[in-house]
């Protein structure tokens, strides 16, 4: 049975095929955002693995040495090590330091996702699925919110809060759990009229129950969609705040920080301090947008007629 | 349509109040000016009558409301840094950022509006992918990484264009500009460009996606029907039909650039608000990141009042609804 599914599925869609089976397949079709998914899933694994296949440890200050510093692409240090991408102004071994920082980056930008993706789907939820005053109450601040740009807030926040990890987790999480909330709430308001939930709530089940296993799974599509451009959006964020010196601790530099401190260097030609690190960033970001792009065109239903 | 505006602006003030109050707490929770303001080895007296001076020794309650008080008069009080009237400083400060913001929209527009209808209206052509590759591009990388590119390879390499600085400026209405001196455009292209390619994106995600959708609709097949040009078609049907999502953004951008620009402006070294405000955070410059976020905000409620009424001029069921 199975192998003849199998091979049936080779030669055309199979209408008996499983809406997650069909999803992915026809995820597969398009070679490019086979390649992003590909390359987004090896730099994840580089983050993981990073203290495994990295000569140095970049924030261990002992291990540095500073008449390494900001030496070109392919210098041997005096660690007897090759710096294949150069180093920076304290002598980090580049390579070392970007894939380091590939883990704050993935670490900032997932955290801040999941908890405004938490926050934002509840808040979202419970406005839609409640109505009446909370519903006005919630999605009035929410609107509020939304009428300024995330990087102004994520800006003041980051400047009020102080430098490190957690102060610019919350930073970024202020500034985007409204996307969420929004989409939830634009969910749910649909989803609230259909019939299953005049039924559900018909049974002795408690309002909270239905709304949170009810009605919440069935406004996932849309919000993995919004998921996906807010884990690039806060990596960028994040990266950006770095760079302007209002985010991680100069001890555990970022590729946004990397960035910023090989900048003034930039100038005088040593351009690798700066471009290695921007160019990891970049093909994260992109990587992240263009799988995030495909899964938004699959689930568009207006894009199906 | 009158109620309507009245009811939106009663809205917007008490909209400005909670944000006056939310914007004085957070800025004087944290940080304490007293010791960027004032050597660490004066004495106590004169340390303690500055803090007199400036009324930090009151409660939070008491300060908030003559800084109120002082509003009311348009007094956005004196920074503590330049010593001058902070609206002054701000104002001083917004022809630059206003120079390269329009010239990033109205750039970011022209060029976005048809590269993105053109991209919705053949989606599988290979011009199409293109621009859509370069849009994920544009949308993807952090404008400060552009920016610093844009330095690397115009500035540094090539040697083409100034790397920062406004350049050569004419005196118009009091005012100095960059725009009308060829000097002062050399300095304004590479900051403009670099504001320009994320709303550029932006346009060309959306008039993308609004095209596809609209050439979709029966709309478009009627207008075929009838015999109509594809170019009449995507000028006056589809152009129209997407022109809603359109006008919001650019209302909005228009905006949301005083905050971009805060990265461009730092990269560049151009003098304007963005500038200002990220040097008043790190000098703990109160007075000016109250006032900045005040004027912002305001700006931003005046924006979001625009497009709404834009959106009743240009959506006819809207209008019919509100004349009703």
């Amino acid at each position: 049975m199975t192998d003849m599914t199998a091979k049936t599925a080779k030669t055309r869609p199979v209408a008996v095929d499983s809406p997650l089976r069909a999803f992915m397949r026809e995820f597969a079709q398009d070679k490019v955002s086979v390649v992003a998914l590909t390359v987004l899933g090896l730099i994840v694994l580089l983050a993981l693995i990073a203290p495994l296949i990295t000569p140095q440890d970049p924030y261990d200050l002992s291990k540095l040495v500073l008449m390494d510093a900001r030496r070109p692409p392919g210098h041997v240090g005096s660690n007897g090590f090759t710096h294949w991408l150069g180093t920076d102004a304290q002598g980090r071994d580049l390579y070392s330091a970007i894939l380091y920082g590939l883990r704050i980056s993935l670490q900032v930008g997932l955290m801040a996702g999941a908890i405004a993706f938490m926050l934002g789907a509840s808040l979202g939820t419970v406005a839609g699925f409640a109505g009446g005053r909370t519903e006005t109450l919630i999605m009035r601040i929410i609107d509020l919110q939304l009428s300024f740009p995330a990087i102004l807030l994520a800006l003041v926040l980051a400047a009020l809060l102080g430098q490190g990890k957690w102060p610019l987790i919350a930073a970024l999480v202020t500034a985007q759990y409204a996307y969420f909330a929004r989409t939830a709430h634009g969910a749910a308001t649909a989803e609230r009229s259909k019939d299953y939930v005049e039924a559900a709530l018909s049974t002795p089940l408690s309002a909270a129950r239905v709304a949170f296993r009810h009605v919440l799974p069935n406004c996932m599509p849309p919000l993995i969609v919004v998921a996906t451009v807010q884990v690039a959006n806060s990596i960028a964020l994040e990266a950006t705040l770095s760079f302007l010196g209002l985010g991680m601790r100069v001890s555990e530099p970022s590729l946004g920080m990397l960035i910023a401190n090989g900048f003034q260097y930039m100038l005088s030609g040593r351009y690798w301090i700066s471009i290695y690190p921007g160019i990891a960033l970049i093909v994260l970001i992109v990587a992240i947008n263009l799988v995030g792009d495909q899964i938004r065109d699959q689930l568009n239903p207006r894009l199906r007629r | 349509m009158l109620a309507f505006v009245i009811q939106r602006l009663l809205q917007a003030g008490v909209v400005m109040m909670v944000i006056s109050a939310m914007v004085f707490i957070g800025v004087y929770a944290v940080g304490n000016p007293i010791d960027v303001m004032i050597a660490p080895d004066v004495t106590q007296e004169i340390r303690e009558q500055t803090i007199r001076a400036y009324g930090f020794d009151k409660p939070l309650w008491h300060q908030y409301a003559t800084f109120l008080q002082r509003l009311a008069t348009g007094d956005f009080g004196r920074s503590f840094v330049y010593n001058m009237p902070v609206l002054n400083l701000i104002l001083s400060r917004l022809p630059a950022t206003l120079e390269i913001a329009l010239a990033a929209v109205m750039g970011a527009t022209l060029l976005g509006i048809p590269l993105g209808m053109y991209a919705g209206y053949a989606p599988h052509s290979w011009l199409a992918k293109t621009i859509m590759g370069l849009s994920v591009l544009g949308f993807s990388v952090p404008t400060f990484w552009i920016g610093l590119i844009l330095i690397f390879v115009f500035a540094v390499n090539l040697g083409l264009l100034p790397a920062g600085g406004r350049g050569e400026t004419v005196l118009l209405l009091g005012i100095d500009w960059s725009f009308l001196t060829g000097n002062g455009l050399k300095h304004m292209l590479l900051p403009s460009l670099n504001l320009a390619l994320f709303k550029m994106a932006l346009m060309i995600r959306l008039a993308r996606a609004g095209t596809r959708e609209v050439m979709l609709t029966d709309t478009v097949r009627f207008a075929r029907a009838a015999g109509e040009s594809e170019w009449t078609i995507l000028r006056h049907h589809v152009l129209r039909l997407i022109a809603i999502p359109l006008v919001t953004v650019f209302g909005l951008e228009l905006g949301s650039t005083l905050a971009f620009a805060v990265v461009t402006e730092t990269i560049f070294s151009w003098p304007g608000v963005g500038k200002l405000i990220i040097d008043s955070i790190s000098t703990l410059d109160r007075p000016v990141m109250v006032a900045y976020l005040m004027l912002v905000s305001l700006l931003f409620i005046a924006i979001n009042l625009t497009v709404d009424i834009a959106y009743a001029a240009l959506d006819p069921r809207l209008r019919a609804r509100k004349s009703a």
